[in-house]
């Protein structure tokens, strides 16, 4: 696979070693009690972050899943912005009233985490849509994982993308483990990308802990959006090194299961190595890398930490609009 | 496909309700390039009511697009679209069929404003209502959306106000839940001009009375006047309040009519059992408790569901007799 010039491949690293720093801080935070409502940990999954909001533009939309922090970093918000939603203050994406399964910003072109499992891929099916009315060149991605690939409304979504032609691109950020359960454990027919060619959708089965793998296949996926040639469906396989939820004490997996992942197919310990090779950074370099990100992520902890609660008044601001009962 | 955007506003004499709806949906659409209409058999049907009938042949197939049977995605698609700044009636058919989009309506549309700096300016149109068609088509649904954060519920009743309120809705920016009962398609009426529009949250008095109230909405309007009718000859004056929309509630209206009469009767067709009704009845006596001569009376439908056998269909409901008793109650105390 060819790699992307240095600038553009230290930025990748730069940031999976942002979002593996921002997780593996907030659940120590989370343990604390800090994080209201407690949250869902990405390690492990930062190449399918990171690979797809590379490959697309700024003003794309993507909704998420109720594990959304990878992508809400990897989509340009400041870990700052997100941290602080975690905290539940003022200053957070949401205001404070999401929290980490709720990351959201419609203006900025991100259609919200959410608390529902396979509930995205529907609300990003209709940006598309939006997108095809409008006749903007834009595409919309709507993330799921393997336990939402079960779900039969992301099924309909799907069916809807394909005979309408929409400018979609599901990703299955597949972890494998819904909760506890095992994909292979759930999953008929086995084969995900095969399912999606049912219902007559361009679809892979791709390595999701190699960011550039998932960068070149979103990539495509967009060009043939924009080209008018409809949706893409890409299951990007993965692993989650922590608990489905923060505190978990997990009997459903093997220690030894989560150290090979870790120490054979490490997203961010592969792209180090193809950085080396090429020449882009030293060891010295990467280092160095390392630790602007710690001081980013100890920046936002204590942004996070000295942010104004919301005030508690502004709890009917935005219910509805008030509009309704206006005379027009 | 070309889209024509020649506006055929031909004037419709007397028009049905359905066609009061194709009248407000038109002139929206001419206008605001962003609204379009989703759902199933819209377009050589005109959909199950003839509601947008005319209307893909008018504005093309882009504006007026037919949907597999997919309740869940038809609901998405109109968020998603809605959120990205198109402004999408979404129609369900029957509003029994939101029950396979309930998380996109309760749990999605409703509370994406209030945590996403966003809009969801989306209109759920659906048939309601008691009629023939059994249990699976029947369901009276208005309390669980009127009770829901985020979301508003019209509940027209003539053709006037289906038009008024469609275009209102199709002005703000949030997601409606327009409700057209099953029985009123047929019905024909006056309809206003392009500068009509009906705001939510306020009622309408639709008959005069001098000694008790009757609030109610929907068809349930219908069965009130031919009540007040025969009550009137028995020498009882009833007035007749239509809500038009259950969120924004007009609680004011209520309470003029408590302060008014201090005898009121509530009255629609779901189950009495945690019924729009219950509401009105609570808050009504806890703001004017002072104010009422005896209980406010509650008449609404029975525990259990709808029957196809036209006989049980109409035991499930008020009927005119039901309502006169519940008048001469509260005029008893």
């Amino acid at each position: 696979m060819s790699i992307p010039d240095k600038a553009t491949s230290l930025a990748l690293l730069r940031e999976m070693m942002v979002i593996r720093d921002f997780e593996e801080t907030a659940d120590k935070l989370s343990l604390r009690g800090k994080v209201s409502g407690g949250m869902h940990n990405s390690s492990g999954q930062e190449a399918v972050a990171v690979g797809v909001l590379s490959a697309l533009d700024k003003f794309d939309v993507i909704a998420s899943t109720h594990r959304s922090h990878h992508h809400t970093l990897a989509k340009g918000f400041t870990p700052r912005e997100i941290m602080a939603e975690l905290f539940t203050r003022a200053t957070g994406i949401s205001g404070g009233r999401g929290a980490s399964m709720h990351l959201g910003d419609v203006e900025r072109g991100h259609f919200g985490g959410n608390g529902i499992v396979g509930a995205g891929v529907g609300i990003a099916m209709g940006a598309a849509l939006g997108i095809q009315q409008k006749g903007d060149k834009k595409v919309s991605v709507g993330f799921v994982g393997d336990g939402g690939m079960n779900t039969g409304r992301t099924w309909e979504a799907i069916n809807m993308a394909v005979i309408w032609k929409l400018p979609l691109i599901v990703i299955v950020d597949n972890n494998q483990y819904a909760v506890e359960t095992f994909v292979g454990r759930v999953t008929g027919g086995g084969d995900l990308a095969k399912r999606a060619e049912g219902f007559g959708m361009k679809a892979f089965n791709i390595d999701g802990m190699d960011v550039l793998e998932v960068r070149k296949y979103t990539s495509e996926a967009r060009a043939r959006a924009l080209a008018g040639e409809g949706p893409t469906f890409i299951n990007a396989l993965t692993y989650r090194y922590y608990g489905h939820n923060v505190g978990e004490k997990g009997q459903y997996r093997t220690l030894e299961e989560i150290e090979q992942w870790r120490t054979t197919k490490d997203p961010i310990d592969r792209f180090i190595k193809v950085v080396l090779d090429a020449g882009y950074a030293s060891q010295a370099e990467v280092d160095e890398l390392r630790a602007s990100v710690r001081a980013e992520i100890e920046d936002a902890v204590a942004f996070a930490d000295s942010s104004p609660e919301p005030d508690v008044s502004t709890i009917y601001d935005d219910v509805d609009s008030g509009m309704l009962g206006v005379q027009l | 496909m070309t889209t024509t955007t020649t506006t055929t506003t031909a004037k419709v004499q007397n028009p049905s309700y359905s066609e009061a709806f194709q009248s407000g949906v038109r002139e929206e659409m001419t206008r605001n390039p962003g609204i379009f209409i989703l759902g199933t058999d819209l377009i050589e049907r005109g959909g199950h009511f003839a509601q947008v009938k005319g209307i893909a042949q008018e504005f093309g197939h882009e504006r007026v697009k037919d949907s597999p049977i997919s309740e869940a995605a038809m609901v998405a698609a109109g968020v998603g679209a809605a959120m990205y700044g198109c402004h999408p009636i979404v129609d369900l058919n029957f509003i029994d069929f939101a029950f396979g989009a309930m998380d996109e309506i309760l749990n999605q549309a409703a509370k994406i404003r209030f945590m996403f700096n966003g809009k969801v300016p989306l209109v759920i149109r659906a048939t309601s209502g008691v009629a023939l068609g059994g249990a699976h088509h029947c369901n009276s649904l208005e309390a669980l959306f009127a009770s829901t954060p985020g979301l508003s519920v019209a509940v027209p009743s003539t053709p006037m106000d289906v038009k008024g309120l469609i275009k209102t809705a199709l002005r703000a920016e949030d997601p409606v839940i327009f409700l057209m009962h099953k029985k009123l398609s047929g019905i024909r009426g006056e309809i206003a001009g392009e500068n009509y529009f009906v705001p939510f949250g306020k009622a309408k008095s639709v008959r005069e009375g001098k000694d008790a109230a009757i609030i109610s909405y929907g068809y349930s309007i219908v069965t009130a006047q031919k009540a007040a009718q025969a009550l009137e000859a028995e020498g009882i004056s009833v007035e007749i309040i239509d809500l038009r929309t259950l969120f924004p509630l007009d609680e004011e209206a209520i309470n003029n009519a408590v302060k008014k009469y201090g005898r009121v009767v509530v009255l629609d067709e779901a189950p009495v059992f945690g019924s729009i009704t219950a509401e009105i009845a609570a808050t009504a006596t806890e703001r004017n408790f002072s104010s009422l001569k005896g209980p406010i009376v509650r008449v609404g439908g029975v525990r259990a569901p709808i029957s196809a056998n036209p006989a049980m269909a109409d035991a499930a409901i008020p009927t005119v007799a039901s309502i006169m008793t519940a008048v001469k109650k509260v005029m008893s105390y």
